[in-house]
């Protein structure tokens, strides 16, 4: 059987990061020999989260800012399943903070790609939760008031095992992110700046590409303290690669019965098996 | 025969353990035990009690009057001492209201402290009180010795053989076969859940659904599911939609604050057509209302709940055998037709202990609707006759994926603004109403085949309705109840065969507003002449509603 996926035609803006994005998950999944039917991409909504329609998997559109606990669920569920979570910077870290916190604490098996334009696109314009202050949009007339979240920073004080940066100005760069954030035993953040070529007039992709630069390979991803330099630097110099990765315990190896047993969906249902739980009551 | 104890005091004095032993010794000497508990919102202080009613008959609702008063406090004594008959007693520990010549004093701290322990002298009291009743100490010994870890059995057993001398034999309680289980609704819930074969539940502590999570969780490591304590309940209904996605029957619940944050997901599993099962355990409202009583007011928003129009099926849980049997019956149908099904329980039926036939785990059926193989390309909302399209599990069927949509979508899941596509899409998620229909149970028939007087009520109420209809039936009053278990799509058959011959119709609620009478307007045409409600937080004992509907027939 194939891994070859078919891609559907989207209907984003013409020069819109998302396809570099979409390009270059396909290639990560064909390298990494993953069959469409193997895999379920969870999302929100927003741009970003369109991209179950328009490539061949298992898909669970879901609602905005909700793409995390689905996930969750899909994953406990059926262990063998490849889940990755695709959405954008106002759906992961504004309408879904909480379940971006808290999906970090359990440290389920999943890759998480976050399509960062800082902006708002689909909504056209407003400002993102990672809009930098001052800057003016379709709804801030007089400037972004309130601070920028820094999610890589969020990520790792909360403990992340898998932080990295991409672009999607950089597709080999990112095709190599997103194998090693699939491949990763527990929940891997990749944050993914990418321009939005209507909404954003800040943040092009000239200013992505004039900023950008691939961390070295001396860059040592096991130090935290490094880790935590690099995720602050978001300025006249961005880094991008894996900016912190360690091996963790995950939230399924937690539970026995699914670490050492057939997943959840592959369980023999017999009510009979209950009979005995009358027991306590008499 | 019919006795009721009430043991009250402050949160912290252990009533819990005590009304638990109490009931099951009652329930061992093969009596029927209703027991309802009524506690504060705090984990200190306050007063809280427990009714406990034993009787020969089945019952399911606590009585106004009680013949014994077991006091842990001062308190306790001035709250309940009228409901004392005058052939009851009211007991306590020599140090609580000293002066008050009503009460039967009673060495129990003195003895627990000879004993050596300070904590055993609510086993004296429960020894006095069971010899008082006539129950066999090597019943109520063996219970103690099930529930007691070892090192604290020997001195309760000590504790209450010392209780059964102080007080003397009143009522000889003849033993009677035992074949009864003794539990509360919540636990009924969970027990249904888990032989439904219920593989993933995930909630956010909320009194008093509470309940439900803890006893799957008790047991999650044995049936291999998973328990998942979320951020919030907004979480709740999308993680399991997930699981359900990916296969495994999940369920999530409630109380009506917890259930106001799922509405968002519930309307998703609407349209994405993905079975799911959720309980609403009623507490009053709005918003924290009171967080540990009881009420029936989120009936219509249970209905409603939900942005855009789609099908979904309310069960409402009459007693604790029914919410085990019920349970059962919502998973099923859920994967029937990819529907939610809602379940509405309230802490009157949450926290209400009943002892029970034990449930027949022989009969229930574990029905899927899952295919496990396809011929052509797999289309997620496949157009049918009935609107219930195939269901396949994602990664089990090699070349065939599943693609489920927030957005409308087409018959393959796909994102569409089409108008054609969209009115199909409508009506193929309306059309499961259809036959849903024709699932639903018509309500339970309590009392006269032809009343002239016809009382309407739903879920928890059933047991104190029951009991003063039948009551009333046998002083020759022409009446009837119809219980609603199932209750959206309302069935209506028999609500309007037996509304012809009726004179006057009685509506009972735990609201404020008449919630099922409003229904039965939208569904039936039929109006009650009468409404009897209660919404003060407290259950409907049964001399009220017997009361009640003296008033006005």
């Amino acid at each position: 059987m194939t891994c070859k996926y078919e891609l559907y035609e989207p209907a984003w803006c013409p020069g819109c990061g998302n396809y570099m994005i979409r390009t270059a998950l396909k290639m990560a999944l064909e390298e990494l020999e993953i069959k469409p039917h193997e895999v379920v991409i969870v999302s929100g909504i927003g741009q970003a989260a369109k991209m179950p329609h328009y490539i061949s998997v298992n898909g669970f559109n879901g609602l905005h800012g909700r793409a995390i606990p689905p996930a969750i669920g899909v994953k406990m569920a059926n262990k063998e399943l490849h889940v990755i979570v695709e959405s954008g910077d106002g759906d992961t870290y504004g309408e879904g903070g909480n379940h971006f916190i808290h999906g970090i604490r359990r440290n389920i098996d999943i890759a998480h790609f976050v399509h960062n334009n800082q902006i708002y696109g689909l909504t056209k314009g407003q400002a993102s939760p990672t809009t930098a202050m001052g800057q003016i949009t379709t709804l801030q007339f007089d400037g972004v008031k309130v601070e920028p979240l820094n999610p890589l920073a969020l990520a790792l004080t909360m403990g992340a095992g898998f932080v990295a940066r991409g672009f999607s100005g950089d597709i080999p760069h990112l095709v190599a992110l997103m194998k090693e954030a699939i491949k990763y035993k527990g929940y891997a953040l990749v944050d993914i700046l990418q321009p939005c070529v209507v909404w954003n007039r800040v943040n092009t992709f000239s200013w992505y590409k004039n900023r950008v630069y691939h961390l070295p390979e001396s860059y040592d991803y096991t130090n935290k303290e490094e880790a935590m330099k690099k995720a602050l630097e978001f300025g006249d110099r961005i880094p991008i690669g894996v900016i912190y990765k360690e091996e963790k315990e995950t939230y399924l190896d937690r539970f026995d019965f699914i670490k050492n047993g057939p997943p959840l969906v592959d369980v023999e249902l017999n009510p009979l098996d209950a009979e005995k739980l009358l027991e306590e009551f008499r | 025969m019919d006795y009721s104890l009430i043991v009250g005091g402050e949160a912290g004095q252990g009533m819990d353990t005590f009304a638990s032993l109490f009931e099951k010794a009652i329930k061992r000497c093969g009596y029927n035990v209703y027991a309802y508990s009524d506690y504060m919102s705090r984990i200190r202080g306050g007063h809280n009690f427990f009714n406990i009613r034993f009787s020969t008959e089945n019952i399911l609702a606590i009585k106004d009057n009680i013949d014994i008063l077991f006091a842990l406090n001062e308190e306790t004594v001035q709250i309940h001492k009228d409901k004392v008959k005058d052939t009851g007693i009211i007991i306590a520990d020599e140090a609580v209201a000293k002066e008050d010549n009503s009460i039967i004093h009673l060495k129990l701290s003195e003895i627990a402290k000879k004993l050596n322990n300070k904590r055993v002298a609510n086993t004296v009291g429960l020894g006095a009180i069971l010899n008082y009743f006539g129950v066999p100490m090597d019943i109520a010994a063996k219970i103690i010795k099930e529930e007691f870890k070892e090192e604290i059995a020997d001195v309760n057993l000590k504790a209450l053989e010392e209780g059964y001398k102080l007080l003397d034999t009143k009522y000889n309680l003849q033993i009677r076969e035992d074949d009864k289980i003794l539990i509360n609704g919540n636990e009924a819930v969970g027990l249904g859940a888990i032989a439904a074969g219920c593989k993933f539940y995930c909630g956010y502590p909320m009194t008093p659904s509470t309940g439900v999570l803890t006893y799957i969780a008790k047991h999650a490591n044995e049936y291999n599911i998973v328990v998942d304590q979320v951020e919030d309940e907004v979480a709740a209904l999308n993680m399991a939609l997930g699981a359900s996605y990916a296969g495994v029957r999940a369920m999530t619940g409630s109380s009506g604050g917890g259930f106001a944050l799922m509405v968002e997901a519930l309307s998703l599993a609407g349209i994405i057509e993905v079975p799911v099962v959720v309980i609403n355990v009623q507490r009053p409202g709005p918003a924290t209302g009171f967080p540990t009583r009881t009420e029936q007011a989120d009936l219509r928003f249970m209905i409603h709940a939900g942005h855009g129009e789609f099908p979904r099926m309310v069960m409402a849980l009459r007693d604790t055998e029914d919410a085990f049997y019920q349970t059962v019956r919502a998973f099923n149908i859920a994967e029937k037709y990819n529907i939610p099904v809602l379940l509405l329980s309230d802490q009157h039926l949450a926290d209400g202990v009943t002892s029970k036939k034990p449930f027949d785990l022989k009969n229930i059926k574990i029905e899927r609707h899952i295919k496990r193989h396809i011929e052509g390309e797999y289309k997620t909302y496949e157009f049918t006759e009935t609107g219930v399209s195939p269901r396949i599990i994602p990664g089990k069927i090699e070349g065939a994926t599943v693609l489920v949509d927030s957005d409308e979508h087409d018959e393959y899941g796909h994102i569409t603004e089409s108008a054609e596509i969209r009115i199909k899409m409508v009506d193929k998620r309306l059309k499961k109403f259809e036959l849903l229909k024709d699932e639903v149970k018509e309500p339970w028939h309590v009392g006269d085949e032809e009343p002239e007087n016809l009382v309407v009520c739903w879920g928890s109420t059933y047991g104190a309705v029951k009991e003063a209809v039948e009551n009333l039936s046998d002083e020759g009053v022409s009446i009837a109840a119809l219980v609603f278990g199932d209750i959206w799509p309302f069935p209506t058959r028999k609500l309007l065969s037996l509304s012809k011959k009726a004179k006057k119709i009685i509506d009972i609620e735990q609201n404020a507003t008449g919630q099922l009478d409003s229904l039965m307007r939208q569904e039936a045409l039929i109006q009650s002449d009468y409404k009897i409600l209660k919404y003060d937080g407290r259950p409907f004992t049964a001399d009220e509603v017997y009361r009640r509907i003296k008033e006005v027939i």
